[in-house]
C-alpha cells in the first residue's frame, strides 16, 4: 500500500481584523487553515496574540503569586499596563471591574477617562471589557467609545441585551467589538446576525466564553473548534470572525490555581494552550510567566528546532 | 471509513432463504456485519480468503492495543474521530513515567513511590498516572534488567521498555512478559532480528521511523509476520512536526482507511524538553493531539494534576453533559432550621457548591434544578434557570415540607431572577447569595445566624 500524505485544503477564510491605530495596529485572523495545521494547503498570516489583564481597581481576590509581578503598579492601571507591555504582552486587556454596581459602581465618565489614560500610556493596542452587567455596560461602554474616539480599541462584551446601544457607539467612534454569548453556537451566530445588520463583520471578534481547566474547559474547547471549522470548512460567514479567549480570570479563581504558583501557572498555561489548539486568535492571561511558557511552547525551541 | 452493509452484501453468496447464518437474508446479515453485531464466519458458504478479507475490512480503523495486565491494563486506540465534537474520544492516553537505569537508587525508589501515591480524587473519580517506562541508558545490561525486575516486583503497573540494545530489551521482556509490556523501539535496522523474538512471547511493540513514510513498510512486515499489537512513533523532532505527524496518522487511518497506519501512537515529551514546565506543556499538547501513550521524564503533584484533569476533560463524551439528578440534596444532615440554596444540575456546579457548603460546616439543603447539565449563567441564558422555572421546581421538589423558614438563596450571578421568582413563589423570601462558590464559606455562617435569630 502506498502512503500519500493526507493534506487538506478548505475554501473558507477567517476575516482579518485590525485592532489599534497607526503604529500600534495589530492584525488578527485571516487564516484558511485549522489551528497549527501548517502542513495543509493555505496559510495563517497572523499568529495568535496574547494579552495580559489589567484591572481598574486593586484586585482583592488574586493569589499573591499573580499580583507579585505587578506589586509596584497595581494602584495605577496605566503603569500596570505599561508593565504588561514590558513583560511581553502583544496587547493589554483592561477590565472595568469597578464599574459593576455590585463592586464600586464607578461612574461611566470616570471609567472612560481612565480607559483613555491607559490606552495612551502603552505602545500596543488596548482591549476593554466592561463589568458584564448589561445595563451598566450600556452606559459605560458607549462613554468609553466616545472618549477614546478613533483609537480603534477592541471593546466588549457586546451582549444580546445591549448590542444596539453598545454596538452603535463602538461603530460611530471607530472601534471594534467583542460579541459575547454563553457557550452556544446558535446564540453566537444569532448575535452576529443581529449585529451585522448595522455593524461591519470585519470589525467583530467572537467571545464564546472561556471555562478553565477542570471547570468546563471541554465545552469552550469544542465550541471554539466547531466555530473555527464551520468558518473555514463550511464557510459560514457568521462564524468567520477571529475568536478571543478571556481565560486568566477563570483559571486563577480555581482552588487549584490558588494552591501553588507552579500549579497555577500550569492551570493557566494548559487552558491557554488548549484554546490555541481549538482556534483562539487572542488569549487573555494574567500571569507573565504562564504567558511566556505558552509562547515558548508554540514558538520556542521545543516548537521548532 | 468502515465498510458499509451494501458493499459487504456483494461478497456474500446471495443464496435465497438458506438462513444458515441466523439472519433472514444475506442483506440483513451484511447490515449486522457492518455494525459489528456478527462475525463473517457465520456464513458457511464463504471461502477462508473472503472471510479473512471481510474481517480485515470490518476491523476498527485504529487498532485497540492493550499494555499491562489485570486491573492496571491500559487500553488505547480504537478511536473513531479526529475532533472530539464529531463524536467522542474513547481511550484516554496512558501517562508513563520514565525511569532511567542511570538514575540513583534513591531516585528510582522515589519515582516508584510517586506513581503509586500521586492519586487525585476528582468528582467521584480517582485520577492517576498509569505506566512506568524503564529506560536503558547506562550501557550495563544487568543494571537495566535489575531495574525492570525491581519495577515488576514492586508495582502492578504496565511498562514501556525502552532500549536501543535488542538483547537488553528482550531480556527485560522475559522478566515481565506476563504483564504485556510495550517493547520500544523496533526500527528498520532491527526489524528482521526482532520479529522471531517478538513471536516467542507476543507483547505490544513500538515501531519507530524517521518519518511516517518509514513506518509504513515496518508495520506491513510486522503484520505479515502476524504481529499486530503495534504502536507508532513517527520520529517528530519538535512540536510543530508532532502536530503534523499525529494528524496525518489519524487522518490516514480514519479518512483513507490506510491499514499500515491504523495503530495508536506514542509521544515522548521527556526527550523533547529539558525544562520541567515546558515538558508538561508539551505533554498537554499531546493530550489533545492524539497519542495513546505520553512518556514524561518526571512529575510532581503540581504538574501531574493539571495534565490528568485535562485528559479527563478532553476524553469526556461531549454527547452527554455531566449532570446530577434533579432533587433537593441534604448536605451535612440539615434540619428544619437549615438554610436552603438552589443551583443548576451541571455536575461541576453541584460539586463546587456542595463542597463549599461542607467546607463552611453549615448543614444545608441544596436544591438542584435540572438545567440539562448547564451551569447557572448559561442555563439562565438558555431559559432553563429563570424565575418561573426555578419557582415551579421549588414547589414540586417538596422542600417546603422540610423547612421551617421559606427563605431561598439564589446564586449571585442570577440575582436578576429575584423579582420573577418572588412572583412565582408566594410566601417565600428570596435572598441573593454569593456570585462564586468560593465565597459561600464567607456567606453561609452569617446568613444562618441571622436566619435562626
Amino acid at each position: 500500500m502506498e502512503y500519500k500524505a493526507p493534506i487538506e485544503s478548505y475554501s473558507g477564510v477567517v476575516r482579518e481584523i485590525t485592532i489599534g491605530k497607526g503604529e500600534k495596529a495589530l492584525k488578527i485572523g485571516g487564516e484558511n487553515i485549522l489551528p497549527f495545521h501548517f502542513f495543509d494547503e493555505g496559510s495563517l498570516p497572523n499568529p495568535p496574540i496574547f494579552a495580559l489583564e489589567v484591572w481598574d481597581m486593586e484586585p482583592t481576590d488574586w493569589p499573591e503569586w499573580v499580583l507579585e509581578p505587578f506589586n509596584d503598579v497595581v494602584s495605577d492601571p496605566a503603569k500596570w499596563a505599561r508593565k504588561c507591555q514590558e513583560l511581553g504582552a502583544n496587547t493589554v486587556s483592561l477590565s472595568l471591574i469597578s464599574t459593576d454596581p455590585a463592586e464600586k459602581d464607578t461612574p461611566a465618565r470616570e471609567a472612560a477617562a481612565l480607559t483613555k489614560k491607559v490606552a495612551e500610556a502603552i505602545g500596543i493596542p488596548l482591549i476593554v471589557y466592561g463589568s458584564g452587567d448589561d445595563k451598566k455596560d450600556a452606559e459605560v461602554l458607549p462613554q468609553v467609545a466616545e472618549v477614546c474616539d478613533g483609537m480603534n480599541l477592541l471593546i466588549g462584551p457586546v451582549l444580546k441585551e445591549n448590542y444596539e446601544v453598545v454596538g452603535k457607539a463602538i461603530l460611530n467612534h471607530g472601534h471594534s467589538a467583542i460579541a459575547q454569548t454563553p457557550l452556544d453556537i446558535n446564540l453566537l451566530k444569532e448575535l452576529n446576525v443581529k449585529l451585522c445588520k448595522f455593524f461591519p463583520a470585519d470589525r467583530i471578534v467572537i467571545d464564546p466564553l472561556s471555562s478553565a481547566l477542570g471547570y468546563g474547559i471541554e465545552y469552550s474547547f469544542s465550541l471554539m473548534e466547531r466555530v473555527k471549522q464551520i468558518g473555514v470548512i463550511v464557510k459560514d460567514g457568521m462564524t468567520q470572525m477571529p475568536m478571543i479567549a478571556n481565560l486568566g480570570g477563570e483559571c486563577w479563581k480555581t482552588k487549584q490555581a490558588k494552591e501553588s504558583k507552579e500549579q497555577g501557572l500550569l492551570w493557566e498555561g494548559i487552558t491557554a494552550l488548549s484554546f490555541l489548539l481549538a482556534g483562539a486568535n487572542i488569549l487573555i492571561l494574567r500571569h507573565p510567566e504562564s504567558l511566556k511558557l505558552v509562547k515558548e511552547t508554540i514558538g520556542g525551541e521545543i516548537w521548532q528546532k | 471509513m468502515p465498510i458499509s452493509g451494501s458493499v459487504i452484501v456483494k461478497k456474500l453468496p446471495g443464496r435465497k432463504g438458506c438462513k444458515e447464518c441466523g439472519f433472514p437474508t444475506c442483506f440483513a446479515f451484511a447490515m449486522k456485519l457492518a455494525s459489528g453485531g456478527a462475525k463473517p464466519d457465520k456464513c458457511p458458504y464463504l471461502t477462508s480468503e473472503t472471510i479473512a478479507a471481510l474481517e480485515d475490512a470490518l476491523a476498527p480503523p485504529i487498532k485497540l492495543v492493550q499494555i499491562g495486565a489485570g486491573e492496571n491494563a491500559v487500553q488505547i486506540g480504537n478511536e473513531e474521530v479526529i475532533y472530539r465534537h464529531e463524536k467522542t474520544f474513547v481511550h484516554p492516553p496512558g501517562i508513563a513515567l520514565l525511569i532511567s537505569d542511570k538514575e540513583s537508587e534513591t531516585k528510582v525508589e522515589e519515582k516508584i513511590k510517586k506513581i503509586n501515591e500521586l492519586q487525585f480524587p476528582w468528582i467521584g473519580l480517582t485520577l492517576k498516572a498509569n505506566l512506568l517506562a524503564p529506560y536503558f541508558e547506562s550501557g550495563d545490561r544487568n543494571k537495566f534488567t535489575a531495574l525492570v525486575k525491581k519495577i515488576y516486583e514492586s508495582t502492578n503497573l504496565g511498562m514501556v521498555l525502552i532500549s536501543e540494545d535488542m538483547d537488553a530489551l528482550f531480556s527485560a521482556r522475559d522478566i515481565c512478559a506476563d504483564r504485556y509490556p510495550l517493547l520500544y523501539p523496533v526500527t528498520k535496522e532491527n526489524l528482521g532480528a526482532a520479529i522471531p523474538k517478538i513471536k516467542e512471547k507476543p507483547t505490544p511493540v513500538g515501531v519507530r521511523g524517521e518519518s511516517i513514510e518509514e513506518l509504513v513498510p515496518l508495520t506491513t512486515k510486522l503484520k505479515d509476520a502476524g504481529i499486530e499489537e503495534v504502536i507508532l512513533a513517527p520520529g517528530s523532532k519538535n512540536l510543530r512536526e508532532a502536530i503534523r505527524d499525529q494528524t496525518f496518522i489519524r487522518r490516514a487511518a480514519l479518512k483513507q482507511n490506510f491499514r499500515p497506519l491504523g495503530y495508536p501512537t506514542i509521544a515522548f515529551p521527556c526527550f523533547l524538553a529539558k525544562d520541567g514546565l515546558k515538558e508538561i506543556m508539551a505533554a498537554s499538547l499531546f493530550i489533545i493531539k492524539y497519542p495513546g501513550i505520553i512518556v514524561l521524564s518526571d512529575f510532581d503533584q503540581y504538574s501531574l494534576l493539571p495534565l490528568l484533569v485535562q485528559r479527563l476533560n478532553i476524553y469526556t463524551d461531549p454527547r452527554f453533559p455531566m449532570a446530577v439528578e434533579e432533587k433537593y440534596y441534604e448536605v451535612l444532615e440539615p434540619d428544619e432550621y437549615s438554610p436552603i440554596l438552589v443551583t443548576s444540575n451541571w455536575a461541576l456546579t453541584y460539586f463546587l457548591v456542595s463542597s463549599a457548603i461542607e467546607a463552611a460546616k453549615v448543614p444545608s439543603f441544596l436544591c438542584v434544578k435540572d438545567t440539562e447539565g448547564l451551569g447557572v449563567v448559561t442555563a439562565w441564558g438558555a431559559g432553563k434557570f429563570g424565575g418561573d422555572t426555578v419557582g415551579a421546581f421549588i414547589k414540586k421538589c417538596g422542600i417546603a415540607d422540610r423547612a421551617k423558614y421559606k427563605k431561598l438563596v439564589i446564586p449571585g450571578k442570577v440575582a436578576r431572577i429575584k423579582g420573577e421568582l418572588e412572583d412565582a413563589l408566594p410566601g417565600w423570601e428570596i435572598a441573593v447569595g454569593p456570585r462564586e462558590a468560593t465565597e459561600i464559606g464567607g456567606f453561609l455562617p452569617e446568613f444562618t445566624r441571622k436566619l435562626k435569630a
